[in-house]
Formats: structure tokens, C-alpha cells, sequence
């Protein structure tokens, strides 16, 4: 294994922030892993795109998205649309590019406000134990309890209709992930060295947790966020499919799909086919992403 | 063996009840005032106020939630506001055809991952290991609505071998006399092999479109616990005594290896039972899921709360049976509990 050749690349994440020696260590431990496995570095390419058409999708298609012309109806793709068209006229491939955003934002708040909730909720579980432990276990059981597709469902109803409320529901229904992560890792580092250090130079519990574990946890966190981000962007698109959250005409991955799918019986299979392999796209590369992040960050788990 | 199945029950009722306290909370945190909602849009204040006493809202929280529970012990799940209906009985009577999807679309997956688990873990690094490594990435990528509209355009547009996605049995039949609610069984215990067919004709693309979602997750641990099983001392010792490799593999990995793959159903479950409603949608499936559905966009809550607590029970009970099933196939497990 050519982590015995790098300084500090097999060493636990204890070691590597804030040194700039660890840092450059962490970073050509980066470049190796990508040049050594090129669907990783494939991935971050992808990400590149997906993050350029989010910043400057509407900026930067041919057609507005919402812009309707029925002469133009359900024609297949050609050179001047490129996706073809959908009923009304709209060309698919400005409302795919534009529907990166919307997509990207739910996906992004929801993995943020997960993080804070889940991640901050374990850390103090494992951190104090006891009763805060068992309280934040026994809520993660509950949802747990629950398939998280349908539960997603029941919040989003209850809730109300709105792309918040999806944002809050896909947060809610990862919630068990994180705080498990966070939990084990804040566990291990309860009684560890720093911390004893840390504790015995007079810092309360509160600068402890998030002074010294949270940062010392922030990589294996930083990959979780990165493997749930897929997840999220299939649960929020999943929802829009069956009518929740995103409201037409707004383009949306799921709802375009929802759109394309009663002319897929008809023979139409652009308005469907393209929002739905940007979808399928996305979560690919975000998968990819996520797996390339923990065999930088956790190289023992490396498959 | 019953003292631990009696223990694993126990276990499974601080989920139920987690379950019971969450969808009652689900109601209350409506938005507005669930008296006003329920009284319509028309109604004056004095109507509105009978109906909060009616309904129990006037009482305190706790009160409302033992009415919640009782109701619940009565199979009382409330009235559908479209519709007018119970909630419950619709819910009963919709159940098979979910749950015929459902297992279904497991079998499916199980056929094709479990063997493609095994042959990937025995020939490391061959084709089938990285066909099985690709298939494991891009099926946990697919969204399930997708996979199944692209079947249907495929294999009913095109081809012209599948039937309209359009419910559990063609219209020119008539469904099978209930026993069961399952079409396929009910058909045979009848003996109609021309409805048996049709109803199959159906339910293959929603099968397949639920069996190539769930098979990325227990390909990858058949394939995972097949590895870790190969390598230990037993299997070294099995194989220096000179045993053939397909006893090797069958009797003696096999079933060690199924141990994981077994607890990754639960996993599997949850995905399967979320992806069961897109799959409804998809091919107009007259299921809970849909039901849930056409519920939800006529923002009538109270079938969408029976259809969570159904959906969140069965799970708890799946859970509960794969706990039984870990214990049955593994003595370890029982001498533990």
C-alpha cells in the first residue's frame, strides 16, 4: 500500500487539520486517490458541470424554461431543441439545465440541516451518554421505525405543500443516519487524549464538543453529507413525482419526469427521458463522490 | 425458541408505540386549525366550535391522544373527506394488491442478486464481479419512476409485450373470486389459468421496475458476506478435506453468508415500501400507495395518516419477523437471547 510511502496519509483524521504539513499530506493523498482510481476523478468532474449548471443554468440555456410556443408541441429532439420539446411547447433541455438549481438547493439544505440536527444531536449522545444518549438514540429508533419514503410523505402532508417543507422532511427522515455516525465517532474520542488535554486546561463540555470533537469528526461527517446528498435529491424528486413540494410550472427533475410520464404510453419519451437522466445522473455522480471522499478521508474502508 | 420469540416481540412494541405518538403528532402539527379544516370553508363560527367539540379538540392534548389510541384499537382509523368512506376498510381492501407487488418485486430481486452475489464473490475480479460491482452503483442511482417508464415505453410502446400500465388486471376480466387478495393465488385456487396469466401479464413491469430498485443493496452484501465467509478457516478446512467447491460454497459458505444478507432485508423493506407508492403511480396500481396519493393532492389527511401507520406497522412487524428468521437460521443468535 503506497499510504506507508506518504508522511501522514494512513494516519487516523486526528492529525491532519489545521497543520499545513497534514494538509499537504492530505492533499497529494487527494491527488494519488484520483489518479489512482479515475471514476473518482471522473466524479469530481461531474460535480464540476452539475455545480456550473446550478450557479449559471438560467443564464446560459437557449430558451426560458417557462416560455410556452404550440406550434412547437411535443416535437423530438433536433438542432434547435436540443431535448426535443414537451406539450406545451417548452423547450426540455433549458428546463432540465435551469432545474439544476431548484435540485441542488433542496439537496444541499436538506444534507446542511440534517447535519446541524443529526450531527450536533449524536455528538452530544455520545459525548455525555446517559440520558441524552438514550433520548437521542430512542428518536433515531423512531424514525427508524418508519419506511422513509412514506414517512417523508406523512410530514410533507402534515406540514403543508411547500419545497421547505420537503427540504425539512428529507432532513427529518436522515436524521438516524447522522446521529449514529456522529455518535460512534464522538464516542471513541470521549476519553481520548486531546479531549483529557483539553478538559484538564479548564474548557467547559460545550467548547469541548465543539472546539475539539467537532472538528476532528468534520471528515467522516463531510463524507456522510456527500453519500446522503444522492439520497436526498431521489427522495425530494420522488416526491415532486407524486405531487408534492414543487408546483408546475416550475421545472423540477421529478416533476418534468411526472409531466413526460402519460406520453411514454404515446410514444414521446424525450419530456420524461432527459429530466430523468439528469436525475439519475446526479445521484450517480454524488454516490461516486461520496465513495471517492471516504477512500481520502478513511482509507481502510476502501473497497 | 418461544422464549425468544416472546423477547423479540417485546422488543418491537417501544417502536410501535414510537410509531402511535408520531402520527398523532403528525395530525396536530396541521397547518391551521383542524376544526376549521374539517368544517370547510363555508362554515360559520358556531359550526366550527361543534365540530371542535365533536371531534374531541376542545379536550387536552393528552385526552385527544387516549381517543386517538382507542380509536386506533377499534380499527378505527376515521372517515375519507373526498370520499366519505372509512378509512380503514379501503385501506384493507387495497392492501393485496400492494402486497402482491411488493413480494413480488422481492422475489424478483432475491432470484437475480443472491446468485449474481454469489458468483461475483467466487470469481474476484472477473467480468461478473465488475458487471456485479456496476449493477450494485447504477441501481442505487435509478429513481424508481424513472426505471419503471422507461420499461413501459420499452416493453409496451415498442415491443408491444407488456399490457397498458394500467392496474392489476385487464378490463375484458373480471377479477378472481376473493380468498386471498392475491390475483395470482386467488386465480389458481380457482382454476383460471386465463386470468392467472393476465394478472401476471400486469405485474410483471411493476415487479421488475420494484425488483431492479432493491437489487443493488443485497447484491452488494451477498457479495460482501460471500467474500468475508470464503476466506475464513472453515471454508480453508472444507476445501483442504477435499471437498467439492459446490459443496463448499452452497453448504457450507451459503448459508453462513445468508446471515448479513438476511438483516439487510429490513434495510431493503424500507426502501421497498417507499418505492412501492412511486411504482403505484407509475402503473395506475390500485394499491394503499396510490390511494395515499389521490389523497394527498386532495389534501384529505386522513387517509394519508392511515396509509403512514399501516405502512410504518407492517414494517415494524417485517422487522420483527426477519428478527425470528435471524434467530431460526443462526443458533448463535438464540443461545444469545
Amino acid at each position: 500500500m503506497s499510504e506507508l510511502t506518504l508522511p501522514n496519509g494512513g494516519a487516523p483524521p486526528e492529525a491532519a487539520p489545521r497543520r499545513s504539513s497534514g494538509f499537504m499530506a492530505t492533499l497529494r493523498h487527494a491527488r494519488y486517490i484520483i489518479s489512482d482510481n479515475p471514476v473518482t476523478g471522473f466524479s469530481f468532474a461531474l460535480f464540476t458541470i452539475i455545480f456550473i449548471a446550478a450557479l449559471f443554468g438560467p443564464y446560459i440555456v437557449p430558451y426560458d424554461p417557462l416560455a410556452s410556443d404550440t406550434v412547437a408541441a411535443l416535437k423530438g429532439p433536433s438542432a434547435a431543441h436540443w431535448f426535443g420539446t414537451d406539450q406545451l411547447g417548452r423547450d426540455v433541455f433549458s428546463r432540465v439545465v435551469v432545474a439544476t438549481r431548484l435540485d441542488f438547493i433542496i439537496a444541499i439544505a436538506s444534507v446542511a440541516l440534517v447535519f446541524l440536527m443529526g450531527g450536533l444531536a449524536g455528538i452530544a449522545g455520545g459525548f455525555f451518554g446517559g440520558w441524552t444518549d438514550r433520548i437521542v438514540g430512542r428518536i433515531a429508533d423512531t424514525i427508524m421505525a418508519f419506511p422513509l419514503f412514506v414517512l417523508a410523505m406523512g410530514i410533507v402532508a402534515a406540514l403543508g405543500n411547500t419545497v421547505q417543507n420537503i427540504i425539512i422532511a428529507t432532513a427529518i427522515v436522515n436524521f438516524p443516519l447522522y446521529a449514529r455516525v456522529a455518535r460512534a465517532e464522538a464516542n471513541v474520542r470521549r476519553e481520548a487524549g486531546f479531549v483529557l488535554a483539553a478538559r484538564l486546561s479548564g474548557n467547559s463540555d460545550m467548547r469541548i464538543l465543539l472546539g475539539h470533537i467537532l472538528p476532528n469528526i468534520m471528515p467522516i461527517m463531510v463524507v456522510q453529507m456527500s453519500l446522503t446528498m444522492g439520497y436526498a435529491i431521489l427522495n425530494a424528486a420522488g416526491l415532486s413525482f407524486i405531487g408534492l413540494g414543487v408546483r408546475p410550472p416550475t421545472a423540477e427533475w421529478g416533476i418534468m419526469v411526472a409531466d413526460g410520464a402519460a406520453f411514454m404510453v404515446s410514444g414521446e419519451w424525450w419530456i420524461a427521458l432527459f429530466p430523468g437522466a439528469a436525475l439519475m445522473v446526479a445521484v450517480f455522480c454524488f454516490n461516486l463522490l461520496g465513495d471517492g471522499l471516504r477512500d481520502i478521508v478513511d482509507p481502510q474502508r476502501r473497497t | 425458541m418461544l422464549m425468544m420469540f416472546l423477547k423479540r416481540m417485546l422488543m418491537a412494541v417501544p417502536s410501535l408505540i414510537g410509531v402511535v405518538i408520531v402520527t398523532f403528532l403528525l395530525t396536530r402539527a396541521l397547518p391551521g386549525d383542524p376544526a376549521a379544516y374539517f368544517a370547510g370553508p363555508a362554515a360559520s363560527q358556531e359550526a366550527i366550535e361543534q365540530i371542535r367539540v365533536k371531534l374531541g379538540l376542545d379536550k387536552p392534548l393528552i385526552v385527544q391522544f387516549g381517543n386517538y389510541v382507542n380509536d386506533l384499537a377499534h380499527g378505527d382509523l376515521g372517515n375519507s373527506l373526498t370520499t366519505g368512506q372509512p378509512v380503514g376498510k379501503e385501506i384493507k381492501s387495497r392492501l393485496p394488491a400492494s402486497a402482491e407487488l411488493t413480494l413480488l418485486g422481492l422475489i424478483v430481486s432475491m432470484l437475480v442478486a443472491v446468485p449474481l452475489g454469489i458468483l461475483a464473490a467466487t470469481r474476484p475480479g472477473s467480468l461478473i464481479d465488475h458487471a456485479c460491482r456496476v449493477i450494485s452503483t447504477a441501481g442505487v442511482s435509478l429513481p424508481v419512476f424513472f426505471t419503471g417508464l422507461i420499461l413501459v415505453y420499452v416493453f409496451y410502446y415498442l415491443l408491444g409485450w407488456a399490457p397498458a400500465p394500467l392496474g392489476r388486471l385487464d378490463v375484458f376480466f373480471s377479477p378472481p373470486p376473493h380468498v386471498t387478495g392475491f390475483y395470482l393465488v386467488d386465480s389458481l385456487i380457482a382454476g383460471d389459468g386465463e386470468v392467472f396469466f393476465a394478472s401476471l401479464k400486469q405485474l410483471v413491469l411493476p415487479a421488475l421496475t420494484l425488483g431492479i430498485f432493491s437489487l443493488a443493496p443485497i447484491a452488494r452484501m451477498t457479495r460482501a458476506s460471500m467474500l468475508a465467509v470464503l476466506g475464513s478457516d472453515f471454508v480453508r478446512t472444507a476445501r483442504a478435506s477435499g471437498l467439492t467447491p459446490y459443496t463448499v460454497i452452497i453448504t457450507y459458505a451459503f448459508r453462513n453468508a445468508m446471515l448479513p444478507v438476511v438483516t439487510t432485508l429490513g434495510m431493503v423493506f424500507s426502501f421497498l415500501l417507499g418505492a412501492n407508492v412511486l411504482v403505484e403511480k407509475v402503473f395506475a396500481w390500485p394499491g394503499i400507495g396510490s390511494y395515499a396519493v389521490e389523497a394527498l393532492i386532495a389534501s384529505d389527511f386522513a387517509p394519508v395518516q392511515g396509509f403512514v401507520l399501516t405502512m410504518a406497522i407492517m414494517y415494524v412487524l417485517l422487522n420483527l419477523i426477519i428478527d425470528v428468521l435471524y434467530g431460526v437460521i443462526d443458533p448463535r443468535v438464540r443461545m444469545d437471547a
